[in-house]
C-alpha cells in the first residue's frame, strides 16, 4: 500500500479519466458525452500539474527574489502545458456544443440512436426520391 | 380501379426487390401523407401478405439494437474497469508524488527559472516562458480560440435573411421572452450584476496588467472580463450590451490583437535564429511597466479571450453578437 500512497494524485486523475471515458461510451446523450470529454480533460491537467509538483518548494514567481535558483521553485513547464490543453478543451467543447445545437435544431432530439435512425431515415427517403 | 392496383403490386414488388430491409420498413411506415388508408391500400394489404411480412425487419432492426446495446453497455463498463486498471498499474511505476529528482525536473525547467528573469525580465516565471519562451505557441493557442468562435459562429449565427437556421416560430418566442424579461427585470439579479459587475471586470484587467510579475495573465484575466460582460449582459439585457459591444467591435478587437501579437512577436524568427540582441529594454523587475513586450502580449491574449468568452454566450443564447 505504500505505492498507493505516494502515487495518489495520479491514480485520482486515472480514475477520473476513466469515468470520463465511461461516460462518453455509455451514454446517448450527446450533452453527456461532451461533459464526459471535459472530465477527461480535467483528469489530464490534474496528471501533468501533479507531475510539475515538488514537495517544498513554491510556485514560480519570483516576487524580489532576483537570483532564483532551481532549488528553490517548483517546475514551471507543466503550467504552461495545461494551459494550451484548457484552451483547446474550451474550443472543442463550444466546438461540439454548437454542432449539437445544429441536430437538436434539425431532428428535435439530443439521443445518439434517434438521431443516427432518422438521419439513416432521411438518406433513404432522398435516394428513393432520387431514384422516382 | 384494376390499373391503380397494378401501380400498387409494382410499388409492392419494389419493397421485395430492394434487399435493404431498412428502405422496405421506410416505405412501409405510414407517413402523414399516406396515413388516411385508402380502400386500395387497403385491399393491397389484404390481397399481398408479403405486405404484412415485410414489416418484419422493423422489429429485428430495433430488436438488433436492443440486443446490440445488452451486450454493448457491459463490454463497456468492462473495458474502461480494464482501462483504468492498466493505467492504476503503469502509475505505480512512475516516480513518486512530489519528489525531487525526477526526470520531469531536468535542465530545461532550471533553464526557465534560472536564467528566466534574466532572459525577459518577467518574475512570473510562467508568463515568461509561455510569452517570451514559447510566444509561437500561446499565438497558436489564441488562433485556436479565434478559430473556435469562427466555427461556432458558422454553425449559430443567424442569417440576415433568416432562411437558413432559423425557425420563425422559435424566434417569435425569443422575441417573446426578451420583451417579457425588459418588461419585468429580476431586480436582484439586476442590481447585484450593477454591483459586482465593475469590480469583477476591474479585477479582469488588474490580472491581465498584473501578468509578468504575479500569478495570472491573459487567459485568466480575460476570462474573468468575458465573466463580467455576461454578468452585464444577464442583468441589463443584451440590447445595452450591444450599445458598447456589437459584432463590429467583436470582429476589430479580436482580429487587431491577433494580428498585433503576431506582428510584436515576430522579430523572434529572426534574431532568436541570429543570437542577436534585441534591445528590447526589460526594466526593474516586478515593475508594472517591464519584461519587454510581455505586458502588451498579455492585453491582446486577454482582449482575444474576453472576447471568445462573450461571444460564446452571446452565440448560444441568441444567436448573434
Amino acid at each position: 500500500m505504500g505505492l498507493f500512497t505516494d502515487h495518489y494524485y495520479e491514480i485520482a486523475a486515472v480514475v477520473l479519466f476513466g469515468i470520463g471515458f465511461m461516460g462518453l461510451l455509455l451514454h446517448n446523450n450527446l450533452i453527456k458525452k461532451i461533459v464526459g470529454l471535459n472530465i477527461m480533460d480535467t483528469a489530464v491537467y490534474l496528471l501533468l500539474a501533479q507531475r510539475g509538483m515538488v514537495f517544498g518548494r513554491v510556485a514560480p514567481i519570483l516576487g524580489d527574489n532576483l537570483t532564483p535558483s532551481a532549488e528553490q521553485y517548483i517546475n514551471p513547464i507543466p503550467a504552461g502545458l495545461v494551459l494550451t490543453g484548457i484552451v483547446v478543451s474550451v474550443s472543442v467543447s463550444a466546438f461540439s456544443l454548437a454542432l449539437t445545437h445544429r441536430l437538436y435544431k434539425k431532428y428535435h432530439t439530443l439521443n445518439l440512436d434517434e438521431i443516427l435512425l432518422k438521419s439513416k431515415k432521411e438518406k433513404e427517403n432522398k435516394e428513393k426520391a432520387v431514384t422516382h | 380501379m384494376s390499373e391503380k392496383h397494378e401501380s400498387h403490386e409494382t410499388s409492392e414488388t419494389e419493397y421485395k426487390g430492394s434487399k435493404n430491409p431498412f428502405v422496405a420498413w421506410v416505405n412501409a411506415d405510414p407517413t402523414p401523407e399516406e396515413a388516411p388508408w385508402t380502400e386500395e391500400k387497403l385491399e393491397a394489404l389484404r390481397a399481398g401478405e408479403t405486405y404484412v411480412r415485410e414489416e418484419k425487419p422493423v422489429i429485428t432492426e430495433e430488436e438488433r439494437a436492443r440486443r446490440f446495446n445488452k451486450v454493448y453497455k457491459p463490454l463497456a463498463v468492462v473495458l474502461c474497469c480494464a482501462f483504468i486498471a492498466l493505467l492504476v498499474f503503469v502509475c505505480l511505476y512512475t516516480p513518486p508524488f512530489g519528489a525531487t529528482d525526477v526526470p520531469t525536473n531536468n535542465e530545461v525547467s532550471f533553464k526557465y527559472i534560472e536564467d528566466g528573469l534574466a532572459d525577459t525580465g518577467a518574475t512570473n516565471v510562467v508568463a515568461g516562458m509561455i510569452l517570451d519562451y514559447r510566444a509561437f505557441d500561446t499565438l497558436g493557442e489564441s488562433s485556436v480560440l479565434f478559430t473556435a468562435v469562427m466555427s461556432v459562429m458558422i454553425l449559430l449565427r443567424k442569417d440576415r435573411d433568416g432562411s437558413l437556421v432559423n425557425d420563425p416560430a422559435e424566434d417569435a418566442a425569443l422575441a417573446k421572452e426578451e420583451k417579457i424579461s425588459v418588461q419585468h427585470r429580476d431586480v436582484i439579479l439586476r442590481t447585484m450584476a450593477g454591483i459586482i459587475s465593475p469590480f469583477v471586470i476591474l479585477f479582469g484587467i488588474y490580472v491581465v496588467l498584473n501578468g509578468h510579475i504575479s500569478p495570472g495573465g491573459g487567459f485568466s484575466g480575460g476570462a474573468i472580463i468575458g465573466a463580467g460582460l455576461i454578468l452585464i449582459s444577464q442583468g441589463f439585457g443584451s440590447a445595452k450590451t450591444k450599445k458598447f459591444f456589437n459584432f463590429k467591435v467583436f470582429t476589430i478587437i479580436t482580429s487587431c490583437s491577433l494580428l498585433s501579437y503576431a506582428a510584436l512577436k515576430c522579430y523572434s524568427f529572426y534574431t532568436g535564429s541570429h543570437h542577436i540582441e534585441t534591445g528590447i529594454p526589460h526594466g526593474i523587475p516586478g515593475a508594472i511597466l517591464s519584461s519587454g513586450f510581455i505586458l502588451p502580449l498579455n492585453i491582446f491574449v486577454g482582449l482575444i479571450v474576453a472576447c471568445t468568452m462573450f461571444g460564446f454566450y452571446s452565440l448560444f443564447t441568441k444567436g448573434e453578437i
